[in-house]
């Protein structure tokens, strides 16, 4: 066990270093750089600056600059933010995982529950309405819904606040702070549920529709277990084995931040900030940011492989 | 003495692309107390499906019994509920499968799984369940039970497991063991050990045992009573001994010539010529007529009912009957 785990780390620490050259080259190699994007700035005044950042100097320098200071927790300076990326992400990801944590609970429980009930009754209504309305839900468009969501509820109902994170100049603590921005929640955790249950209901369903045809099924039954114990213990619990996979991956995705939802609702996620970085050239954010994917994926996938572990008697590391 | 099992007119057909499959035609089988009934037939001629059948564990998406009556213990299992039949099922009728490799739930203990039937049925705590866990596994002959019931199905051998299948089954002490070509994955010493295993259950538990196998070496050494299947419809019924000493049905004839005998070179075993019928285009000719060497012109448009001969045989073969209902 534990010299699999050093084997494993060890992989991940190459595999991150691999996703390090190809991160900084493909922001450090990208023609212009923030400097560049400003039209006011006089020539020299550019030199100035480019060399105050580090921008000078030699491409490969500046990647192990930049390898040596992120081995100390630190990714740089966001030259649009002027401050470090750290703490920038820092004030950014929680509003982007409070989101996505959410969305993922409720698309994981959604999806689960539905595809079970839909494989136990396979080709019946509900099984042909979910279906239906699974496909409908991963067809639409976020930007739509989400503007629709907005118009029904929002403006038309009053329902729900359209955007933000919490009511502008609300001054609230303690409860009643919480209670706002779970109003404020509500609808781009909806929309990204939505979006986000109909693939997983149809991969859970499949699993199960599998598992229910096994053989070690039908012993279940002829034991005369209740048909309750007979999907829930027996089925599902091997169903979903192979779901552990995707659970590993959510985990860059639950910090990923959300662009397109976060966009609409204006809510101040870490998705958001991605793409105003990407819009005035601001690498150091664009790099520090990546590359914390970077290494929660490898996190994520060593996590899963170890849950494997814990979930399937017959998985042994070695 | 009455029948434990007794099963009149049954019909199971499945649905398939091609058409409907008559799985089971109108089946009559009987199985008294304490007495070992083998349904011996060639791949797909029925035998799991009559047994599921009488389990009533036909997946409705895939077939479903359309006629006939299951009698079991004075009751139609046709006509019970749903959770009615979930009770009878692993506590007075239970059954073992023919892959013991992937019939046990790979993620649960063994003894879990054995105890699950007997918490279930006898309403046993968990702490005595798993006391008569290590007694079954001791039981069916297993060493070390204590380890055995903590160990996984993937660390067991498929003898070990078809005898953790039986633990299971006997777990509720049922009135009735079907045992679904138990044996048919196993190489041949460790079904020698099977079959004596279930034999010795049969004698000391008086379980009445329903056993489908394709293989004569088997229903020679288990059954009490044979019944003979070809396309889903009975063909003979007999006593063992006399179905080996003088088989009727020509199809019965043919099996038994099929058979390897030891000590007797051959350059070439015999086999039954032609194929078994597509199921899904029976007409109403004796379905075995084309392979049939003693076939009449009647054969070919008419069934052959299962005929009583009077001395415990049935037959449904136009040969044995009287020239008159023959109509030549």
């Amino acid at each position: 066990m534990t010299s699999y785990f050093l084997k494993r780390v060890f992989y991940m620490a190459l595999t991150l270093f691999g996703a390090s050259i190809l991160i900084f080259f493909l922001y450090a190699l990208t023609p212009g750089d923030f400097v560049d994007t400003s039209p006011k700035l006089t020539a020299e005044r550019k030199l100035e600056l480019k060399a105050m950042y580090g921008l000078d100097k030699p491409v490969v320098e500046r990647y192990f600059i930049w390898m040596k200071n992120a081995f100390q927790g630190d990714f740089g300076y966001s030259l649009q933010y002027q401050q470090p990326v750290m703490s920038l992400l820092n004030d950014y990801i929680w509003n982007s995982f409070l989101l996505a944590i959410t969305s993922t609970f409720f698309t994981w429980l959604i999806a689960i529950s539905i595809g079970v009930l839909s494989a136990a009754r396979q080709h019946s209504w509900f099984d042909a309405l979910v279906t239906i309305g699974v496909f409908a839900a991963m067809s639409l468009p976020v930007f739509f819904v989400g503007l629709l969501f907005i118009k029904l509820f929002a403006v038309d109902a009053k329902l729900f606040p359209a955007g933000g994170m919490m009511t502008i100049g609300s001054k609230e603590a303690g409860f009643a702070y919480a209670w706002d921005v779970v109003q404020h929640m509500f609808l781009p955790v909806t929309v990204l549920t939505l979006l986000s249950v109909g693939t997983l209901t149809r991969y859970f369903r499949t699993n199960m529709l599998e598992v229910i045809q096994q053989d070690f099924v039908r012993t279940a039954r002829a034991k005369g277990l209740k048909e309750k114990v007979v999907l829930h213990k027996h089925a599902l619990r091997n169903a979903l084995l192979p779901a552990i996979t995707l659970l590993g991956f959510e985990l860059p995705a639950l910090f990923g931040g959300a662009i397109i939802t976060e966009k609409i609702f204006n809510w101040p996620g870490v998705g958001q900030l991605y793409m105003q970085a990407f819009s005035v050239r601001d690498y150091p954010l664009l790099m520090g940011f990546t590359m914390f994917l970077a290494i929660l994926t490898v996190i994520g996938n060593l996590s899963a492989d170890l849950l494997y572990r814990v979930a399937d008697p017959r998985v042994r590391l070695k | 003495m009455n029948a434990l099992v007794e099963i009149q007119n049954l019909s199971t057909y499945f649905k398939s692309e091609q058409g409907v499959v008559k799985a089971v035609d109108a089946l009559e089988l009987r199985v008294h107390e304490g007495e070992t009934v083998c349904i011996v037939g060639e791949s797909g001629c029925g035998k799991s499906a009559a047994a599921m059948s009488l389990m009533r564990l036909i997946p409705e998406a895939v077939g479903s019994i359309v006629s006939g009556e299951i009698w079991f213990a004075g009751r139609d299992l046709r006509k019970v509920s749903k959770e009615e039949m979930r009770k009878l099922r692993g506590n007075e009728l239970a059954m073992i499968f023919q892959e013991p490799m992937s019939s046990l739930n790979p993620v649960l203990t063994i003894g879990e799984q054995i105890m699950e039937p007997i918490m279930e049925h006898q309403g046993l705590s968990k702490k005595a369940a798993q006391a008569r866990a290590i007694e079954l596994i001791e039981l069916v002959g297993i060493p070390r039970a204590k380890e055995i019931a903590k160990s996984y199905p993937y660390e067991l051998s498929g003898g070990m497991l078809q005898r953790i299948m039986i633990a299971i089954a006997i777990s509720c002490n049922p009135r009735l063991l079907i045992a679904d070509e138990p044996t048919t994955a196993l190489d041949v010493t460790i079904q020698a050990q099977i079959l004596d295993l279930l034999r010795k259950i049969k004698d000391e538990a008086q379980t009445a045992i329903l056993f489908i196998t394709h293989d004569l070496g088997v229903v020679a050494e288990m059954a009490d009573h044979v019944v003979v299947m070809y396309a889903g419809k009975v063909v003979e019924v007999s006593p063992v001994v006399e179905l080996f000493e003088e088989p009727k049905h020509p199809y019965t004839q043919g099996l038994l010539r099929s058979k390897p005998v030891l000590n007797q070179r051959r350059a070439k075993l015999y086999s039954i010529p032609g194929q078994v019928p597509n199921p899904t285009t029976l007409g109403e000719s004796c379905y075995f007529h084309d392979r049939c060497d003693q076939c009449l012109d009647i054969c070919r448009v008419k069934q052959p009912p299962l005929r009583d001969g009077g001395d415990g045989r049935k037959v449904a073969c136009w040969l044995y009957e009287e020239e008159s209902v023959r109509g030549q």
